[in-house]
Formats: structure tokens, sequence, C-alpha cells
């Protein structure tokens, strides 16, 4: 009868343990997350120049109203997700997904007309999709989703309308044909990186 | 050695325990008009395709293995389920915008045609739920074709 006892509370222990265990194997990922979202910090910080960056150095400059700045931190977001890929980065490419997934967020849709804000809200959403995954895939799969998200972010700037000059470029090659937004004219293809960095043309330019 | 016993007579009591834990089933009587199946008009080949390979973690209803009876398996089953229906979930495809409908398409044909869905591990019990070459062939065909019409 003790051993029976015994046995009883040694498996209420284990059990208890184990959830325990389970519970900080979870934190312990998290924790790992935060690391790795510091150390690309670090690693973007010595990063050449970029023209998200020159991007935002406009920014400074430019007298962007309340409405569009929400966007505009979208717009910023994709951008520097299109740098990283440019740049072959998968793991800069992937916390630009995840700061993305924030920032479509707070975009804010009250000046918008019924019409707009339920295309918008569908936007979002698809948006949302593409940069989530982004976040945590390969990079094969991130371009893939690239694509869906260059849509996407065109159509929302067609509704919001964006502060800077931005360029539609086009490469013909990548999954029958796919575009890209960038502030800058020269073709820097965030599709193939380096294995074919000047692939494409540009299509079209947006205010 | 007497470690060793009690440890084995913890482990079958654990797994004994566990057994008593309820999971929920993804089960419904309810022919969602949402349905892919009313949403698009779908070919005989490509339903089957889709019933057998894809329904059991991608809609409202799966069929369940007898193992399913059986902890901690239950557990994993339920939790593919349910990871599978929020990033696609079939019974529901008509309730999303088109938008959202073009972008799963797309998703849904390159996975196949990169041979990522269905999960390895799905097709190696379900061995009926494995797409062969001509299957994916007409699978991917006929999703571009849909998606162009969106």
């Amino acid at each position: 009868m003790r051993k029976m006892k015994a046995i009883i509370g040694f498996v209420l222990i284990t059990l208890t343990l184990s959830v325990v265990s389970c519970k900080e194997s979870k934190t312990n990922e998290a924790a790992d997350n935060g690391t790795a979202v510091e150390t690309s910090e670090v690693e973007k910080e010595s990063h050449k120049h970029s023209d998200s960056e020159m991007k935002h150095d406009k920014n400074k400059t430019a007298n962007s109203d309340q409405k569009s700045s929400k966007a505009e931190a979208i717009i910023s977001n994709y951008l520097k997700m299109k740098d990283a890929l440019v740049a072959d980065d998968e793991k800069e490419a992937a916390k630009m997904g995840a700061e993305l997934a924030v920032s479509l967020k707070s975009l804010s849709l009250n000046e918008f007309n019924e019409a707009q804000q339920k295309e918008l809200r569908e936007i979002i959403e698809s948006a949302t999709e593409h940069a989530e995954h982004i976040a945590k895939s390969h990079m094969d799969h991130q371009r893939e989703h690239f694509k869906g998200l260059s849509v996407d972010i065109t159509d929302m700037i067609a509704i919001t309308g964006t502060s800077i000059t931005l360029y539609e470029q086009f490469c013909p090659m990548y999954d029958k044909g796919s575009a890209w937004l960038s502030v800058s004219n020269e073709v820097r293809n965030p599709y193939y990186g380096s294995k074919m960095l000047k692939c494409g043309k540009v299509q079209k330019e947006i205010y | 050695m007497k470690i060793v016993k009690i440890l084995g007579l913890v482990l079958v009591a654990a797994f004994v325990v566990i057994q008593f834990v309820p999971t929920s089933l993804n089960q419904s009587d309810v022919i969602s008009t949402e349905d892919f199946m009313s949403t698009y008009k779908v070919p005989q080949q490509i339903e089957t395709i889709l019933k057998t390979s894809c329904y059991d973690c991608h809609s409202n209803n799966t069929k369940y293995p007898w193992y399913n009876k059986i902890q901690p398996i239950a557990w994993v089953i339920e939790d593919h389920v349910k990871v599978g229906k929020e990033e696609l979930n079939l019974s529901e495809f008509g309730s999303y915008s088109k938008r959202r409908q073009k972008s799963k398409l797309k998703s849904i044909g390159s996975q196949i045609e990169d041979g990522e869905m269905p999960l390895s591990s799905y097709a190696l019990i379900h061995r009926d739920a494995k797409i062969s070459e001509d299957e994916k062939r007409l699978m991917v065909e006929w999703i571009n074709k849909i998606i162009d019409s969106l």
C-alpha cells in the first residue's frame, strides 16, 4: 500500500515537472527570438547605404500629414525588406516581416470612404499574412510571399498615396513576371539578389 | 535496477492517466456554403485529390484514424489540424476576400508543386494521400487556370 502511494506521488511529481519544463522551453524560445532580433539590429548598422535609408532621409524633410504617415511606416518597412532580399539577407528580411506585420495593424482607415476602407482591410489582411510568412520562412519562400506582398502594397498606395516618389520595377523571369517597388530608378532585383542583381526594368513611376 | 522498474511503472501510469484527457474532434455535419467545392466548379478528379489529401487538416471535417483514440497521438493530430485550419480552411474558402483567395490558391499550387504538402509525415501514414506526379500537374494546371480567371 505504501509502495502504491509512493508511485502515485512520483507520477504526480513527474507530471508537474514536465508541465513546468514545457513552459520553460517556451520562454527560452522567446528569449532566443529576442537575441536574434538584437543581432540583426547590429548587422543592419553595418549595412551599406541602401535606398530605404535614403528614403528615410527624405522622409524627415517631407511634410507628410498624419493620414499618410501611417502608410509611410508600412512603405518604409516594405522597402527595408526589399533591400534585405536584394542583399540575400534572410534574417533581416524575416525581421522586417515581423515589423511590417505590426505597422500594417496601425494603419488608420478613418479618412477613407467605405469602399476604400473595405479594400484596405482586405489588403491589410492579405499583406499581414504575407509578412508573417516572411517572418518565419527560408529565403525561397520569403521571395514567393514578397511577390504577393508587393501587389498588396502597390494596391494600398493606389488608395493611400505616398509622400515619396516610388518606382515600380518588373522582372519578367521570376514566376512568370513579378513586380516590386523601390525609391531608386536603378534596378536591384529582390527576387534573385546577387544571382541576377540587375535583371528587370522600371515599369512605372508612382507619386 | 529498481530505478528502472519504478521509472517503467511511472511511464505506464502516466500513459494511462493521459488517456483520460479529453480532446475535441474537428467534425461538423453542416456542409458549408462557403466550402471550396461550392465556391468553384471543381472537376471530379481535383475534388478527390483535395478530399483525400487536404481536407483532413484544412477543413472543418477530419476523417480520424483509429489511433486518434490514443494519447498522445491525438494531441499531435489535434495540433496539426488547428495549425492547418488557421493557414487554410477549405470549408470557409468562399468567405475569404478575392485577394486572399487568389493568394491562397497560389500558395496551394506552389506547396503542392514543391512537394511540401501534404506533409511527408502525414503521407507516410496515409498512403492514399500522397499526390502523384500526374496528379500534381493536373492540380497545378487547374489552380493556375482558376487564379487567371479571378
